[in-house]
């Protein structure tokens, strides 16, 4: 057993060139870039043929540690910049991975637009619902009344809910899962990785030293601990009574349907006006 | 795209089209004509021109078109679009280019060649949308934060549009960056009839395809001259980038050497190569005692006004950059050198004016004079004439 993750390691990881990594203790971003490359070595997919993307915050520092085409963009912007390789090399996989601020304040825009493209591409959102790499102020995922540095006296704002707004828009694979079900996690990037069309993974995470100790939810064990204890499966939400359902983290393939997509709709496009010459 | 089109065969190699073309289907004929395979916009007044020629031309070809939810989707998706090999564009106007200033600046720290083309308005904010300005010469100077030069190209007719949109491509390319096409408004929306010559006679520049083994190449190789090889997104080489100082690799860094030696290098590949990045005309300067320093539209108002007064007897001359940066500074100073007096027409209040001053520090006071529109409208070739001879 031992002997295949070390393997994984050597191949994926730039272990000789910008380690150790940036993240606090307890962090979930690990667990989450685990999740990416072991869903990426099962699909067997070339590393050459990889292209990560992220934008900015604590989760956006993942590309640099390994060894696929990496770029690391602008606060918002990941996808924009993936829309761009993915256009002109359809044939490469890209990934995206990005936090819940990164992805749904400033990049909000973008990630609609992208979703509603259907443009294949997989979106990893790491939600700890927090802006960690600025010392922990208030996302448009903060739940309400929590406390963040800009709001002091607990969030009077509302929350988005990443895998609603994703449906929404258009997007044609949308899960979500959680860091403690990292097995799950792994599953489901696989899906979503070789899913033809927009797919979103939101995987909720712990930021235990800065969200956990802001709002007191203790260290990254009990963190760990409460997103198995308040998760529940999308067939097991239907069995609970409708007072209990409230607060709880639904966990699932929420939407997995074969839709036109953009990068071939195009091809078409350019085939037809040949045909046409 | 083009109403008339009508060949005229002089020899094999020399095949040359006379065209009705408006500046913006220049600008977009020259980016393809320079290979330009790629462009994601947003609609603007007024280039919005240039991308529904893309639009309708790029698929045709198998390039890519896409239009983008807005101007920073745009920019990023040209540098993303690049990073994998692309010759990619954007097309843009003053509120856009605006919006497209993280970029800018992302494409010139991460070393990406891309070509904007900025068809100017007026004023500040949404301003006056089907006016002329050149508002937007310091805006492509200084523009993005942090400290990096630009280059920005300036045509001041619908001919020299498709050619320099050729050599902003090509520069992009060469030189590794974001580089700023700068129209006039009525250049863009003007029509005029041109004699394009054969695209063979321009020549593309095209980037070399590293040939090292993945583990020695350098994305920034600090040995290597500014044309290096330089490897696209899934061809084997795999190599990271970001907008963070980095080093030779492209890997982040907060080493004080890596910094300098990265922040070096983008200003050096730009002022150790002024004489390949400059072109300047200078128009009846033999003898001068006046000279008028214009570009763009403007400079086309004051060829007229120089030929008028020339014929008049008074000793006047055009000096007009078609790189406007880097500013052209040997050049003009040399041409500044025998002149009493300099003319500057703009359509802003004040910003080229700033460089002659600066290279014109041994002239006597009153004698750098401004004239400076910011109404909508053009200055006329009467209105430079008057103004020369009011100073002669």
């Amino acid at each position: 057993m031992a002997k295949i993750p070390q393997k994984r390691i050597h191949k994926y990881l730039r272990h000789n060139k910008k380690f150790p990594h940036v993240w606090c203790p307890g962090c979930s971003n690990g667990i989450v870039l685990g999740a990416i490359i072991r869903a990426i070595d099962e699909l067997k997919i070339e590393r050459d043929d990889i292209a990560m993307v992220s934008g900015i915050g604590c989760s956006s520092r993942m590309p640099v540690y390994v060894d696929f085409n990496t770029l690391h963009s602008l606060h918002g912007r990941a996808i924009p910049f993936a829309t761009g390789i993915k256009f002109f090399k359809p044939h490469m996989k890209v990934i995206v991975v990005t936090g819940d601020g990164d992805s749904t304040a400033i990049g909000g825009n973008h990630f609609i637009h992208a979703a509603r493209r259907n443009i294949d591409i997989t979106v990893v959102i790491v939600n700890n619902n927090i802006y960690g790499m600025t010392g922990g102020q208030y996302s448009p995922c903060t739940p309400h009344d929590d406390v963040a540095t800009t709001m002091p006296y607990g969030n009077i704002d509302n929350t988005f809910d990443i895998c609603k707004l994703a449906i929404g828009a258009g997007a044609s694979f949308v899960g979500r899962t959680t860091a403690y079900h990292a097995i799950e996690a792994q599953q489901m990037i696989k899906k979503a990785v070789s899913h033809n069309g927009f797919s979103v993974v939101e995987v909720v995470s712990a930021c235990p030293v800065i969200y956990g100790r802001l709002n007191k939810k203790g260290g990254a064990p009990e963190m760990m601990t409460e997103m198995k204890e308040n998760s529940i499966t999308l067939k097991g939400i239907d069995k609970l009574p409708a007072d209990k359902k409230e607060g709880k983290i639904i966990r699932g393939i929420f939407i997995d349907e074969k839709r036109p997509e953009f990068n071939d709709k195009y091809q078409q496009l350019v085939d037809h006006l040949k045909e046409k010459k | 795209m083009t109403t008339k089109k009508t060949e005229k065969k002089s020899g094999k190699k020399n095949v040359k089209k006379r065209v009705l073309l408006q500046g913006n289907e220049a600008a977009a004929l020259g980016a393809l004509d320079a290979g330009v395979n790629f462009f994601a916009g947003y609609p603007i007044t007024p280039s919005t021109e240039i991308a529904e020629i893309m639009a309708t031309e790029l698929p045709k070809r198998g390039g890519k078109f896409v239009q983008m939810e807005d101007e920073i989707a745009s920019i990023c998706t040209v540098i993303g679009g690049s990073l994998a090999g692309a010759k990619a564009m954007t097309a843009t106007s003053g509120p856009g280019f605006s919006l497209m200033q993280e970029g800018i600046g992302f494409a010139k720290i991460t070393e990406t060649p891309c070509l904007i083309v900025n068809v100017q308005r007026g004023g500040p904010s949404t301003g006056l949308p089907t006016k002329p300005s050149q508002g937007d010469i310091m805006a492509t100077r200084w523009g993005s934060h942090g400290d990096a030069p630009a280059i920005v190209l300036y045509p001041h007719t619908v001919k020299e549009t498709y050619e320099l949109a050729i050599r902003a491509v090509n520069l992009a390319e060469k030189y590794r960056t974001c580089v700023v096409l700068l129209l006039d408004e009525v250049i863009g929306h003007m029509s005029e009839a041109v004699t394009l010559p054969d695209v063979s006679k321009y020549r593309v520049v095209n980037r070399i395809k590293p040939n090292v083994p993945p583990e020695w190449y350098k994305h920034y190789d600090e040995n290597q001259k500014y044309l290096s090889p330089v490897a696209s997104y899934g061809e084997g080489y795999r190599f990271h980038v970001t907008g963070l100082v980095h080093d030779a690799y492209g890997f982040p860094t907060n080493n004080s050497n890596e910094a300098a030696i990265m922040m070096h290098r983008l200003k050096k590949k730009i002022t150790f190569n002024i004489r390949d990045l400059v072109q300047i005309e200078s128009f009846h300067m033999e003898e001068a005692e006046i000279a008028i320093f214009a570009a763009g539209i403007v400079a086309r108002s004051a060829k007229q006004a120089v030929i008028k007064a020339r014929k008049e007897g008074i000793k006047v001359g055009l000096i007009r950059p078609m790189t406007i940066w880097p500013f052209p500074d040997d050049a003009v100073r040399k041409m500044l050198k025998n002149v009493e007096t300099v003319i500057v027409p703009e359509l802003n209040q004040g910003q080229m004016i700033h460089e002659i001053e600066r290279l014109a520090k041994d002239k006597d006071d009153g004698k750098i004079i401004k004239m400076q529109m910011v109404n909508g409208e053009l200055i006329t070739p009467t209105q430079i004439l008057h103004k020369i001879k009011e100073v002669n």
